[in-house]
């Protein structure tokens, strides 16, 4: 006989279990199906702190902050499936899982989409040069080191600022490694200030900006690398090779949705984010198919992925137990330095507010943000400064949103 | 000395001197900015994050229950590299007390399986 | 000390194609690698298709072990249960290439390959994505595409079941010749053969002159290549040719059995063993696609490789050497050396083995395997039924489940290393390319071989992927 349950999460890390636990309060029959052999998804390798800062008001680490969730998750009546894998998604929201028990198909009167992000790799980028041992996604080799206890290399190098490189770096220097440079192809970092200074100023880490890799030398393990500038296109100045010895390279180049699950459906994707269109209640334009987290668009912070779950599963189970309709929606657009905002659509309604996040494309000082609703302005907000790597909310009140809104820089 | 504060993406560059016992920090933006970096010129602190080792052959995560002194943490992180905890550790379990500062533990955070 | 009738020097799919056919004889076979595997020199980095044979010149060795091999591959490939599509090619040109087509058209004809020529809008209603301005093309239904690693690991595999040996990591460094044996010196002993076949591929010439035969001078052409996401499979139909030059058959794009897209190979000048991708051959597939295909999408590379083709002359050198006895050579083998694979080891077959005896009961048809991105959900119930590592899934991406992984590890030319798996059941080879799961296959290689994780390589020895356990790194 085939289970049924008002919400199905697929994904269990911090997104997951947020938006099974709104989905349980709002008394919804929950099942969460985690592939890994345990809950809290990569929060568990993240053993930094920062987490949890807004959403928790404490400092906590990644283990930290996934163990408050996963306690929750255990003292409620919510089913957790672990090492499972769901394997397809019907439009009818049948969900078929692979797990060590056998091949199951579970019906879900709505599913929320939490699977989270995987790392661009250096296969994705075309790094030149050979392609030996030692070259690794810096998610991998925190997994590695944070989780089995291992070390890849000692003497590294890091392509890109992303948040997870940085924090790498920080960490294999105090686990006895040197990291001799950080590369980053943009002028900026895309990673927190904070972690450019915590992590690599502490430690006398140089970055170097408009840089990349020219070519990997090395085989069968990587013994160095050279870069070079790169000019306004982003082509590398080879006139200005230089070459540093290492044993590692590590990749923080950037984070994708991981929406495989949903190639075959006719799922409205946006190419900005990689991740589905969705509403405010975070409903992609399959009925009854939810998504949140970094599958939905990677975030910076986890207090905003769970705060995002938090929507996702509540709406999900309204949808499930019939209190949720879909109905004619506003459409919103992000123009003038304004990379993407989401939701990219708005239910028509009255009452209460809707929160939007958006992202800016370049770093802008001194811009103001501007929303307008069929041409009127009804948002407007001085900044000091705004980055790629910060993502920005701004709050709208929904009896304003009358006609279609788009958010710009001005 | 010279440093980038963190409190905004501004990263505004910060240039902070002491002239006769009075500290002047120049470059900021904001009153936030002026705090951060009276507090990384006179006493800068940060929170160590590390692994230990359980008697088992796994890892558990560490952290210090509060900041310790800036300049203490490379030799911290080398003194819980020697630390073996048992395999049955839990999150929250204190491995040592007043950890390079007073009132900070060395507390675990989590437990690699 | 054993004496072996025959001893095939080099894994690449031509030495393996050799010893699976020597397998079957009454006879003592024995495969010497250099590397850590089969399959990992030009064999690995190739474009993995078998040609019809239309643009050999007529009369050459490439023209009649590629007809040839053309012929026995396809039944080759269903008996060893390799991955292989007979999708057809089409050489594409614009107006100006009409003259060209009907060339490769002559040249097809004379070689006894079915071809035939497409006008523009029979060309565009075969392949949709073509450049507009592609008016005429070759067709050729016979050519495909199989993966050249896993048949020549198929190869090996068949090969060990029927009797032969296979050392890997064994370097020849001398040949030396005493009467009527061959004593044959690796970095790892002495062997003694009756007659040595050299498939030493890049290092061909080099057995040669170990061996007293035949002097020949060698250049090595890269050819460098872009892998896409298998969600651009669906764009494409065939293997996409443009006019051939004299600098090769030119930047193609093509499916591959595996499930991805390719665009490539250049063709440049290199040193042996020189296989790192380079700015200016990524540059120059990225401007040649655009000449054949409408919507290149460099965007959605997961991978770069690169490949290099060993060239002796002008044609394959294939035969017993004149220089010295029971010596035989299948070097120079560049393309289309896996097309012709099955076909050169018919003829060496036919060179050892002369008034020898088949054994009885040889393995032919290798044993279906099951593979989790395949079996139907019944199917995969009763495995995981037998075995929950069926229901463990280790790679998500090309959906590899962990009782795969451990029969990889344990077939019987066994997969010892991360890419040894990864090319045996594809664990690793698709998008995040093995950024979540080599983790997991290096536990799982590291428990079935009983090796600490530090001693788990990525392929050839010196290649370990983490290097140390934390809170044991050196002080230097």
């Amino acid at each position: 006989m085939t289970k049924r349950y008002d919400v199905v999460v697929i994904g269990g890390g911090p997104a997951g279990m947020a938006a099974a636990l709104s989905a349980f309060e709002k008394g919804a029959k929950v099942l969460i199906v985690e592939r890994d052999v345990r809950l809290g998804g990569i929060l568990n390798q993240c053993i930094h702190n920062g987490f949890g800062l807004h959403y928790i008001g404490e400092e906590l680490t990644g283990p930290e902050y996934a163990d408050r969730f996963v306690k929750l998750v255990e003292s409620k009546h919510i089913d957790v499936m672990l090492e499972s894998m769901v394997l397809r998604l019907t439009a009818d929201r049948k969900v078929e899982i692979l797990c060590p028990q056998g091949y199951v198909t579970v019906e879900a009167g709505a599913v929320v989409l939490a699977m989270g992000c995987r790392e661009r790799t250096a296969g994705a980028i075309a790094v030149p040069g050979t392609r030996p041992a030692g070259v690794y996604t810096a998610g991998m080799a925190q997994k590695l080191c944070n989780m089995k206890g291992y070390l890849v290399g000692k003497k590294v190098v890091i392509l890109g600022s992303g948040d997870i490189g940085l924090i790498m770096a920080r960490r294999m220097t105090l686990e006895g490694a040197e990291v001799e440079l950080v590369l980053e192809l943009m002028p900026y970092s895309s990673g927190l200030k904070r972690n450019i200074v915590q992590c690599l100023n502490d430690y006398d880490i140089p970055i170097k900006y408009a840089h990349t890799i020219t070519r990997l030398v090395g085989s069968p393990r990587l013994t160095g690398l050279y870069y070079a500038p790169v000019d306004e296109n982003r082509n590398p100045i080879l006139e200005q090779e230089q070459y540093v010895e290492c044993d590692t390279l590590l990749l923080s180049v950037g984070l994708i949705p991981e929406n495989d699950l949903l190639n075959g459906l006719d799922v409205e994707m946006s190419p900005i984010t990689s991740g589905a269109v969705v509403d405010q209640n975070r409903m992609t334009s399959l009925e009854g198919v939810f998504s949140c987290g970094n599958v939905l668009h990677v975030h910076d912070l986890v207090d905003n992925v769970s705060r995002e779950a938090e929507i996702a599963g509540a709406s999900a189970a309204d949808y499930a137990m019939g209190a949720l309709k879909s109905g004619d929606t506003i459409s919103v657009k992000a123009v003038d330095g304004v990379r993407y905002a989401l939701p990219q659509r708005i239910a028509k309604g009255n009452e209460g507010k809707v929160d939007v996040y958006f992202r800016v494309g370049d770093v802008y000082k001194g811009k103001r943000i501007v929303v307008e609703v069929d041409g009127k302005e009804v948002y407007s907000r001085k900044t000091l400064i705004l980055a790629p790597g910060e993502m920005e909310k701004i709050t709208l009140t929904r009896a304003d949103i009358t006609g279609d809104v788009t958010v710009r820089l001005v | 000395m010279n440093m980038i504060c963190i409190m905004c993406p501004m990263g505004c560059p910060l240039t902070v001197e002491e002239n006769n016992g009075v500290i002047t920090v120049q470059g900021h933006t904001c009153p936030r900015g002026k705090k951060y970096g009276e507090q990384e010129f006179t006493a800068p602190v940060r929170v160590l994050t590390t692994l230990v080792k359980r008697a088992d052959g796994g890892m558990a995560s560490a952290k210090t229950s509060g900041p310790i002194p800036k300049d203490k943490v490379r030799e911290a992180a080398e003194c819980v590299g020697k630390i073996v905890v048992s395999a049955d550790v839990k999150i929250g379990d204190i491995i040592e007390e007043n950890f390079y500062a007073d009132g900070v533990n060395l507390v675990i955070t989590g437990v690699a399986q | 000390m054993k004496i072996y009738d025959c001893i095939v020097i080099g894994g690449g799919v031509v030495g393996t194609a050799v010893l699976d056919r020597l397998a079957r004889y009454d006879i003592a076979t024995l495969l010497l690698e250099k590397d850590d595997d089969v399959s990992v020199g030009a064999t690995r980095a190739n474009s993995g298709i078998v040609h019809a044979g239309y643009d050999c010149k007529p009369g050459t060795l490439k023209a009649k072990f590629n007809v040839r091999g053309n012929q026995l591959m396809w039944p080759l490939v269903e008996e060893l249960d390799v991955p292989h599509l007979k999708c057809g090619s089409l050489v594409v040109a614009d107006e100006s290439g009409r003259d060209g087509i009907d060339e490769l058209y002559n040249k097809g004809v004379a070689n006894g390959v079915d071809v035939e020529v497409f006008d523009g809008v029979k060309t565009h209603e075969f392949e949709p994505n073509l450049s507009d301005s592609i008016k005429w093309s070759l067709y050729a239904k016979e050519a495909g595409i199989v993966s050249p690693y896993q048949l020549c690991i198929a190869l090996a595999d068949r090969a060990c079941l029927n009797g032969a040996e296979i050392r890997l990591e064994e370097e020849v460094v001398a040949l030396a010749q005493d009467g009527a044996l061959w004593t044959v010196t690796t970095n790892g002993g002495e062997y003694k053969a009756k007659t040595v076949v050299n498939c030493a591929g890049a290092f061909g010439a080099d057995v040669n002159d170990m061996a007293g035969a035949e002097h020949y001078d060698t250049t090595f052409r890269k050819g460098e290549y872009y892998v896409l996401d298998n969600t651009e499979r669906q764009n494409i139909q065939t293997v996409i040719f443009p006019l051939p030059t004299s600098a090769g058959k030119g930047i193609l794009v093509a499916p591959t059995a595996d499930g991805n897209v390719i665009y490539g190979p250049t063709s440049s000048l290199c040193d042996e063993g020189d296989v790192a991708v380079t700015l200016d051959g990524l540059a120059d597939i990225r401007k040649n696609v655009a000449k054949t295909y409408r919507n290149p999408v460099v965007r959605k590379c997961i991978r770069t490789y690169a490949g290099v083709r060993t060239i002796i002359g002008d044609d394959f050198v294939i035969g017993k050497s004149k220089v010295v006895p029971n010596f035989v050579m299948a070097i120079g083998i560049c393309s289309p050396g896996l097309s012709s694979a099955p076909a050169i080891a018919e003829y060496v077959e036919g060179l050892v083995c002369e008034g020898k005896t088949q054994k009885e009961n040889c393995v032919t048809t290798m044993p279906r395997v099951n593979r989790l991105s395949e079996v139907d959900g019944d199917t995969l119930n009763a495995l995981i039924k037998e075995d929950e590592a069926w229901g463990r899934i280790v790679c998500r991406c090309e959906k590899v489940s962990e009782a795969e992984i451990v029969r990889a590890i344990h077939s019987p030319l066994p997969a010892k290393t991360v890419d040894a798996v990864k090319r045996r059941v594809r664990a690793g080879m698709g998008r995040c390319q093995g950024g979540f799961c080599a983790t997991r296959v290096m536990e799982i290689l590291s428990r079935e071989l009983d090796l600490p994780i530090t001693e788990i390589r990525k392929g050839r020895s010196g290649s370990n992927i983490a290097l140390y356990s934390v809170k044991e790194v050196p002080n230097d």
